[in-house]
């Protein structure tokens, strides 16, 4: 660990220098820049050394890059990290760089500008917090952060500017040049809790969801209540105290409402905006994500422009758009965005606090007054508890969870201040406030300890109160559906007993979504597909499917699949071994990231290569056949513009496939008390509409390779005689036909390059049912045994063309509408239209 | 006077069985009264759904108010829990539809189809391959490992209180969420906006 530290200066002194260097010439590199042209006679050079040319670009991402290694040596010791939050250390690191630079070359080198803090570092942070906001918790609690942001802030603002003024006249602080209206400018930039500084603890503190958002949430929506104050106390101060008269309090009130109304509605206009952009994106995958940060990105800048809450905008762009763009872009895209956004995010919050720290060694800044800054301190931690305690006593009568003692005191010590603060206070100029550097500097003081002290004790103060933590879990698909019916439920019982609440409001604007939003802002493909609980479902099933390669990889190898004692190819049962056993695999990586519901085919690729021979071929086709056989190998084609061949989308289908068979399987334990020749015959019924689908799409088959064609032909000759056996069925048929309509429609109007949901597509029953299951069959053998499948002879030149065939030679099974569009990635695939 | 005083009796009475305050139960009355258009019952609206009660009088319409309550603050643990338990069981009995003590797989699947049924888009197939995953999934809980002969007939009360209290699965939380958010303005509201326009009442 300290050895750690002691690397941890020495490049750091390195590029420190080297900043340094890069820093003299600039402090004084405006005059010498046309000098730079003087050498330049001598005739032609071979190699030029042109610092100058570079040198803004050059220094700034050093700089960039000074702080993520930072962060990668911080993170070397996991000890540290898991006492010390990252922000603390950073602006340590920032501190001891700054003194390095400061000691090389005696001038201050950076500070954190407020135009670069505003402009570029601020909004990819907000809009990350936006984006990814849990909307239902969001808005459940949606009063009580209003009243905290909106309240709390203006209490907070004008009981410490109030008690500082009071203190001042007292004279304890001495002889400062300062009027009542600064103390309250003051007051108003240190009152509102920092949404950078929140998010950067909290997220390590992992407290409750609840109060989680009411913290981070006022700390999102203060913005407008701190622009409002701000401006308004800046411009009494510039009118001089006496010319303030109460007309110009009146408009102060006005211009809250406007800022802060104006903004949201900025937002929602720009979410509006790029939700209907996202709908047609549906040839330019490549610029989707794009779309995204510029939109909201200008959202934020439309509001500055405006002189609205440029902060309220981005948010409310990202929360109200996050549901549409998610259903619209490609999974891939999604991912995209996900991480692109994480990444700016992260990275611009490591920025931000290693200024922080760069920024305060300016021997220029700092004027010192003990009483100012210690009072300063006193006073707005105070006055916070209070303010909170206060207000939960209000609230505590309104809402049902109630906000105990525990949670008000986290919530009091979480009001952390940081970088809005410092970039608010760096604006204010110096000859209408006099004190500036004064209020600098405590600003630093203030940001330093909350973010440092506060930041360090408030994990050990949250295990010792035992707030009620949040737990990472599953989602379960009984869960989800209780909750929907108790959404329902209450929604009903609030109609009945005619009140209007939380769930009457959510249930009249799920309809109203549906009904006009979602029509206008999605995709048709992704309006079906948009459903929590098929979303959980889909999840389910993938998990499935990893835990069954997991179990594999588990028990060594895959060839327990084949094994022929074992009979049937379920003997993976996925009620018995839960994923939590087999953490060591791949799988359990892949499944640490719950939202991610994507499979890494690569890596499993890998780990499959290390498979002897022998086995490669049965891991061939068992992969072929339950996760789908990656085959990046041979795709080496470039495309600025086209993501080639979604292999991963098919996987997704596939595996899809796959599991919806295996849950299906595994229930048969669970006959249900239904009678089983009516399921039988309802299956059959589904596997007729497939089969129907499948033969009168022919353009669907066309392209096959040869070996497939034969059997095509072979399929359509079995499901005539199966028609023909079963006539009594043609009622039922009709639902074919819909679906033949439904399929018909669909390929017209979407390609199937998107997947944006693979958990529905409007085949997906038929898709599982059609592998009939043994059980379900009673005595008949319309399927032959698992053994007697694996045991068709196949080569392995052409072995996963033979897959389907081998696999499906009497039954119809979904590989082969899987397979096939896959010769022509840009046909409609029937089965994975919409998913 | 003497009507007015057997009146404030009733309420009392009703006050004890359902934990409402008597502003409350006035309130709901006259909630009731607007429903049921000034008769003492209100009629079911459901046209030949056999098992359901025809009508319902003011005492009975209380009483399902009354699991909507939420939970007092001033109850000790057990009676949190007990009264939990009976909210519980109340919602298990809105899935059990011909209430023989399990929710069988026909009747999850029936409500999974009506929860589904907002979106035109979801077909009847998918809403029971879900239903199918959502008692399988149950049924891993309640039962475990399952032997191959073994069938499970559907869930019983215990099974949904074991689904509402096993680690995998919070929703004893979310229920509590849920019931928590109930009535929660309900005072302030008839407070403020005692004539507030309601949607229309299915019918």
């Amino acid at each position: 660990m300290s050895g750690r530290w002691v690397q941890g200066p020495r490049w750091g002194l390195l590029l420190a220098l080297l900043l340094a260097l890069g820093e003299l010439p600039r402090a004084r590199g405006v005059e010498e820049e046309p000098g730079g042209a003087h050498g330049e006679t001598q005739g032609f050079q071979v190699v030029t050394f042109k610092w100058h040319h570079v040198q803004d670009p050059y220094i700034i991402a050093l700089w960039i890059l000074v702080a993520s290694l930072a962060k990668i040596g911080f993170h070397l010791s996991h000890k540290v990290t898991s006492v010390v939050p990252e922000s603390a250390l950073l602006i340590v690191l920032g501190l001891v760089l700054g003194g390095i630079v400061l000691a090389a070359d005696h001038i201050a080198s950076f500070s954190l500008t407020p135009t670069v803090f505003f402009f570029y570092l601020l909004p990819p942070i907000v809009l990350d917090a936006g984006y990814f906001m849990p909307n239902r918790l969001f808005f459940g609690n949606l009063g009580t952060i209003l009243l905290y942001a909106v309240i709390g802030t203006v209490w907070n603002a004008a009981t410490t500017g109030l008690s500082l003024y009071g203190v001042f006249l007292s004279g304890l602080m001495g002889d400062l040049n300062i009027g009542l209206l600064d103390f309250l400018l003051f007051g108003s930039l240190i009152a509102a809790v920092d949404p950078v500084a929140v998010l950067a603890v909290f997220e390590e503190v992992h407290v409750n969801e609840v109060l989680f958002i009411i913290v981070f949430g006022e700390s999102l929506l203060n913005d407008a209540v701190t622009v409002v104050l701000y401006n308004v106390f800046e411009s009494f101060v510039t009118l001089g105290g006496d010319k303030v008269t109460g007309v110009d309090c009146v408009k102060g009130v006005v211009s809250f409402f406007v800022v802060s109304l104006g903004g949201t509605l900025v937002g929602i206009v720009f979410a509006f905006l790029l939700s209907l952009v996202t709908r047609f994106t549906k040839h330019v995958r490549i610029i989707e994500p794009g779309f995204v940060f510029v939109l909201s990105y200008l959202s934020y800048l439309t509001s500055e422009m405006l002189s609205l809450s440029a902060i309220l905008a981005i948010t409310f762009c990202g929360i109200c758009c996050q549901k549409y763009v998610k259903a619209n872009i490609s999974e891939q895209s999604a991912t995209t965005v996900r991480y692109t956004m994480k990444m700016l995010a992260s990275g611009a919050e490591t920025i931000i606090f290693m200024f922080l720290g760069i920024s305060a060694v300016d021997p220029l800044i700092w004027k010192w007054n003990t009483a100012f800054v210690l009072l300063t301190l006193l006073f707005i931690s105070v006055y916070r508890a209070i303010g909170v305690i206060l207000q939960t006593w209000i609230l505590n009568r309104y809402r049902m969870v109630q906000l105990e003692i525990i949670d008000q005191v986290v919530m009091s010590y979480g009001g952390l201040r940081g970088a809005v603060a410092y970039a608010l206070v760096v604006l204010l100029d110096e000859n209408k406030v006099k004190e500036k550097n004064l209020f600098v500097s405590t600003t630093i003081i203030v940001i330093f300890f909350t973010v440092i002290f506060q930041g360090l004790t408030i994990k050990p103060l949250v295990q010792w109160l035992k707030v009620k933590r949040s737990e990472q879990r599953d989602p379960k698909l009984n869960e989800k559906l209780h909750g929907r019916a108790f959404d329902h439920i209450l929604s009903a019982i609030e109609d009945i007993s005619g009140q209007i609440g939380h769930n009457y409001l959510r249930d009249k604007w799920s309809n109203f979504d549906r009904k006009f939003l979602s029509k206008i802002l999605m995709r048709r493909s992704a309006q079906k597909s948009r459903d929590r609980i098929l979303n959980v479902f889909h999840e389910l099933n993938l998990k499935d499917a990893i835990s069954y390669v997991a179990e594999g990889e588990r028990r060594g190898s895959l060839a327990f699949i084949r094994s022929p004692s074992t009979d049937n190819m379920v003997n993976v049962d996925f009620s018995t071994p839960r994923p939590s056993t087999v953490e060591a695999s791949v799988s359990y990586l892949l499944r640490e990231n719950v939202s991610a519901v994507r499979l890494d085919m690569q890596s499993l690729e890998q780990r499959r290569q290390s498979i002897r021979d022998a086995e490669d071929m049965i891991t061939h086709h068992t992969l072929q056949q339950y996760l789908y056989k990656p085959r990046q190998e041979y795709k080496h084609l470039y495309s600025r513009h086209g993501l080639t061949a979604d292999e991963d989308e098919k996987q997704d289908t596939e595996i899809f496939h796959r599991t919806m068979r295996k849950r299906l399987e595994s229930f048969k334990s669970a006959k249900l008390g239904i009678n089983p020749h009516k399921k039988a015959a309802k299956l059959l019924k589904r596997e007729r509409a497939q089969k129907r689908r499948n033969s009168s799409i022919p353009n669907g088959k066309l392209p096959m390779v040869s070996s497939l064609q034969d059997f095509t032909i072979k399929e359509k000759d079995l499901e005539l005689s199966d028609t023909e056996e079963a006539p009594n069925y043609d009622a039922e048929m009709s639902g074919g036909i819909e679906f033949l309509a439904n399929i018909a429609q669909d390929t017209a109007t979407d390609s199937p390059s998107g997947i944006d949901n693979p958990a529905f597509s409007p085949e997906e029953s038929p898709g599982i049912l059609s592998g009939v299951p043994p059980w379900l069959c009673p005595g008949e053998a319309v399927v032959p045994s698992q053994r007697a499948r694996l045991q068709i002879p196949n080569s392995p030149g052409n072995f996963h063309r033979l897959a389907p065939f081998r696999l499906s030679g009497k039954s119809v099974d979904s590989f082969l509408l899987a397979d096939g569009p896959e010769e022509q990635p840009h046909a409609a695939p029937p089965e994975s239209t919409h998913m | 006077m003497g009507a007015a005083h057997s009146a404030s009796e009733e309420v009392r009475e009703l006050e004890g069985k359902t934990g409402f305050s008597s502003d409350q139960i006035e309130q709901l009355h006259r909630r009731f009264k607007q429903l049921s258009g000034d008769q003492p019952t209100i009629r079911n609206l459901r046209k030949g759904s056999s098992g359901l009660a025809d009508e319902i009088n003011f005492e009975d319409f209380l009483t399902i108010m009354s699991y909507f309550r939420p939970i007092d603050t001033t109850m000790d643990e057990e009676q949190v829990q007990l009264c939990r338990k009976e909210k519980l069981r109340f919602l298990f009995h809105m899935y059990d539809s011909d209430s023989d003590g399990r929710i069988t797989l026909e009747e999850y699947r029936n409500v999974v189809e009506e929860l589904l049924s907002g979106n035109p888009h979801i077909e009847k197939e998918s809403a029971r391959s879900i239903a199918d995953g959502a008692m399988m999934e149950a049924a891993s809980v309640c039962v475990g490992q399952m032997e191959p002969d073994q069938v499970y007939e559907g869930i019983t009360f215990d099974d949904f209180l074991k689904l509402s209290h096993h680690p995998w699965s919070s929703w004893a939380r979310v229920a509590e969420e849920q019931e928590s958010w109930a009535l929660e303005l309900v005072v302030w509201h008839w407070v403020w906006w005692p004539e507030c326009p309601l949607g229309p009442w299915p019918g």
